[in-house]
């Protein structure tokens, strides 16, 4: 006995031995027609009747990106994709948060809902305002580690809480749908606590965010979403010190924070049929002060 | 001109059977009076069937099984009342306000809106039994031949002009009774209007009149030789021909239920059931009246003595009203939400009492209308989202979740976690530009952001000539060593006319980590002279 399955972007037949287990190279017309055999084999048995044969899978669309507002970075990734995960990762100082900020508030000037998940309660509200988010849009998870004895010591890891918190926050929100960007803010969470989010966690979360036009945005010091992100962007400072507005010469009050360098680099997009390459590229972020 | 009559037969039972619906497949009798003297003042038909009476004691009745014993409620009667005007109001502006269990209102002129006249008297009981009231309606030309009918006759009644006295004849006379004053309510109809009722009842006993045909058939000046004008009065009710105006009413939009709990109720779930009844008839009764609510207060009734008698130490101070509120951003019409609101606000504010009465009154306001627009953004739906920051904020803690509503001034954490509401943003008419989208794909430097450290890290700080250079946190041993850049010291201060003045040197460092640097915020107190690590900048 033999199936026989059809390649569309071949345009070749092929068809399978399952005695022998080996393909071979068939005519177009004869696969056409051991194709109709195999359809209506998997119509006859009702095991296999929900079974889809695999020339009949429909390509998955590419999804719409929602630009960051960050130029160089859109152009880097194209934008952050909807209806998927998307990780940004990085240490202290290397743009993270202002990244974030600046997708919030791209979002919220679309007129879209966003929330925040803020794991270790970090977010400066002055400084998301400064950054043109929209307070009216953005809805801001506090979590906490709750304080369970009168002297206001909090039982077990407070971290592990937190992550509790996080995790079940996130759930309701993308059930409640409606949200244009869930952002979820891990860079303060230890390396361990956050590697110990279970995998079927990640992959809940990017099958509720799937076909809905949700960007779910996860910010953290090193990936930990594994092959559930669908792009992965990996910041780093510049190893440069940030440039100031008057020479070092000068009186340390008179100097100005103005310019932090970082870069970033894409570790991993299923956004492109191609494999995904290595590109990298720089940034900057300028204070509020800076004009 | 015709006349509606909504008429609720046995209403403290009715009352009763309301907020709890179960009982209406039993016999139900409602006792009033002080213990141990109780008396049935009112029973519905099938306590009727098994034999009992008005005023049968307690002790009677509990010889008989499968009976359903309450106690009268004059809360549930007032909530059933105002229930019945909903009801009468959904329909007509002109209600006259007859008894408490009795209302009486103007239907002409509702055909083209309702349809016709049978079908309108069986849309007002639907709407009442909605309400959670079994109800007789009947439609005549003239109130009174309404009420009679309403009273008299089970089910829904429709009398054509004309034709009163010859519908009206089958009824008994001591129908007459409840019609004899209908503009006052029970409380008003004292001891001489039941005289008055019994000696003509007495009277139309000896005569042998039985029912309104041979009391309308009666001669009218013998007749009132005999009884006088109240004769008159009484054959005019029985043709059916009597002529009155209404006493209209514009009852006050207050929705407000309440239960009586036969038992104190102690846990979450027991409390969840009534209050689902209760949500059930006030979102019944606003949606009557074409209404939403926005706020909605619930209080509770509870049990004060909880310690032993023979306890020494004092019993504690307890309150005896449990309040709570509930307000809602957008005017909303679901007990459902309504229901998991308030179990979650309970459940994060528990009553601390067993509870004795349930009280539960909404706000009413108009329903909010929107129209979404097939290119505005998508928005979560008010309700879910309502319910989503209920549940997020059981999970974080109440107060963290939520919008940050800036203050206006430069002390550091100047803000206020408020409520989460965001406004849809209104379509704009055509040819109009659409708001700032335009901007959203606008592409600028981003601006760099402060993680903050709350509470700030104390640190210990080495100084050389008055500016820091070498760092240490006590609770973070990752930021400890020299600080190879900094930039600084900026002074503020502020509220020093206050209590709590503040006033602050900042430095921007930089520290050495891996190969890198990371940017901090040093802070040093003015009035306190301690360091602290505010934030880093990310």
């Amino acid at each position: 006995m033999s199936a026989s399955f059809a390649t569309a972007a071949l345009g070749r037949s092929f068809a399978l031995d399952s005695t022998s287990g080996e393909l071979e190279l068939v005519p177009a017309p004869a696969a056409a027609s051991r194709h109709a055999a195999l359809a209506e084999h998997l119509r006859a048995s009702p095991k296999l009747a929900r079974v889809t044969a695999a020339s009949r899978l429909e390509l998955r669309p590419v999804p719409e990106l929602a630009p960051t507002g960050v130029a160089e970075f859109d152009a880097l990734t194209g934008g952050l994709p909807r209806g998927c995960l998307t990780e940004i990762c990085g240490p202290a100082s290397s743009g993270r948060t202002s990244l974030l900020l600046a997708a919030l508030s791209a979002a919220t000037r679309r007129q879209e809902v966003c929330a925040l998940v803020d794991a270790g309660d970090s977010l400066d509200p002055q400084g998301a305002a400064a950054s043109g988010v929209d307070w009216n849009k953005l809805l801001w998870v506090r979590c906490a580690s709750t304080p369970r004895s009168a002297a206001g010591k909090t039982a077990g890891d407070p971290w592990e809480q937190r992550m509790e918190q996080v995790l079940k926050t996130t759930d309701l929100l993308l059930q409640s749908n409606g949200f244009g960007l869930i952002a979820i803010d891990l860079s303060d969470i230890p390396l361990p606590s956050a590697r110990r989010i279970p995998l079927t966690s990640w992959f809940r979360f990017r099958r509720a965010v799937e076909h809905t036009p949700t960007i779910l945005l996860v910010v953290e010091q090193q990936p930990i979403a594994g092959s559930c992100s669908s792009l992965l962007v990996n910041l780093a400072a510049s190893g440069k010190l940030p440039d100031l507005q008057q020479a070092p010469a000068g009186p340390s009050h008179a100097r100005l924070l103005q310019v932090l360098h970082a870069t970033a680099e894409v570790q991993r997009s299923r956004l492109e049929r191609k494999p995904t390459q290595s590109t990298r590229m720089q940034f900057y972020s300028r204070p509020a002060w800076a004009g | 001109m015709p006349f509606a009559c909504i008429f609720v037969p046995d209403f403290p039972v009715e009352a009763i059977v309301r907020a709890e619906p179960e009982l209406r497949s039993q016999a139900v009798v409602v006792l009033s009076g002080k213990a141990p003297l109780e008396k049935v003042c009112a029973l519905n038909e099938r306590a009727r069937r098994m034999g009992l009476e008005i005023g049968m004691t307690k002790t009677q009745l509990e010889a008989c099984t499968g009976v359903a014993m309450r106690a009268r409620s004059p809360l549930q009667e007032a909530a059933a009342h105002a229930a019945l005007l909903d009801c009468a109001q959904s329909f007509s502006p002109q209600v006259e306000d007859t008894a408490a269990d009795t209302v009486v209102l103007d239907v002409a002129g509702l055909e083209p809106l309702f349809g016709a006249l049978p079908k309108i008297a069986r849309d007002v009981a639907r709407r009442a039994s909605e309400l959670g009231l079994e109800t007789n309606v009947a439609v005549a030309p003239n109130p009174d031949a309404a009420a009679l009918a309403a009273r008299g006759f089970p089910g829904v009644t429709v009398i054509a002009s004309g034709m009163e006295a010859e519908r009206l004849g089958e009824l008994p006379v001591s129908v007459l009774w409840d019609g004899l004053s209908p503009h006052l309510s029970p409380h008003e109809k004292g001891e001489k209007d039941e005289d008055d009722a019994e000696r003509f009842l007495n009277t139309f006993q000896r005569w042998g009149v039985r029912n309104l045909r041979a009391l309308a058939a009666l001669p009218g000046i013998p007749l009132s030789e005999r009884l006088g004008q109240n004769g008159l009065r009484l054959q005019q009710l029985a043709r059916g021909s009597s002529s009155r105006t209404l006493k209209l009413v514009q009852p006050p939009l207050r929705f407000e239920e309440a239960i009586e709990l036969e038992y104190p109720v102690v846990l979450l779930e027991p409390l969840a059931f009534a209050l689902n009844r209760i949500l059930e008839q006030l979102c019944a009764r606003l949606s009557s009246r074409a209404l939403a609510t926005q706020e909605l207060r619930l209080r509770l009734e509870l049990e004060t003595d909880l310690c032993p008698e023979d306890s020494a130490a004092p019993a504690p101070a307890l309150p005896r009203c449990f309040t709570r509120t509930l307000r809602l951003p957008v005017p909303m019409l679901d007990a459902k939400v309504f229901l998991k609101l308030l179990q979650l606000d309970l459940k994060a504010h528990p009553p601390g009492a067993p509870i004795l009465k349930i009280h539960l009154a909404a706000e009413p306001s108009r329903p909010r209308a929107a129209q979404a627009g097939l290119f505005v953004p998508a928005f979560p739906e008010p309700e879910k989202l309502e319910l989503t920051l209920a549940r997020i904020s059981g999970i974080v803690g109440e107060g963290r979740a939520g919008t940050a509503g800036l203050l206006d001034t430069h002390r550091p954490e100047a803000f206020r976690i408020e409520h989460f509401a965001p406004q849809e943003q209104p379509i704009p008419p055509l040819g109009e530009p659409r708001g700032n989208r335009g901007n959203a794909t606008a592409h600028s430097s981003p601006i760099t952001a402060l993680r903050l450290f709350r509470p700030p890290l104390y640190a210990e700080v080495t100084l050389r000539e008055g500016k820091p250079v070498r760092l240490l946190c006590p609770k973070r041993k990752d930021i400890a060593g020299e600080i190879v850049w900094m930039a600084g010291p900026w002074r503020s201060s502020g509220d020093w006319w206050e209590q709590d003045g503040w006033a602050r040197d900042e430095w921007d460092i930089a520290m050495n980590r891996e190969n890198s640097f990371v940017l901090y915020r040093l802070v040093h107190d003015l009035l306190s002279g301690r360091w602290m690590v505010e934030g880093a900048y990310d």
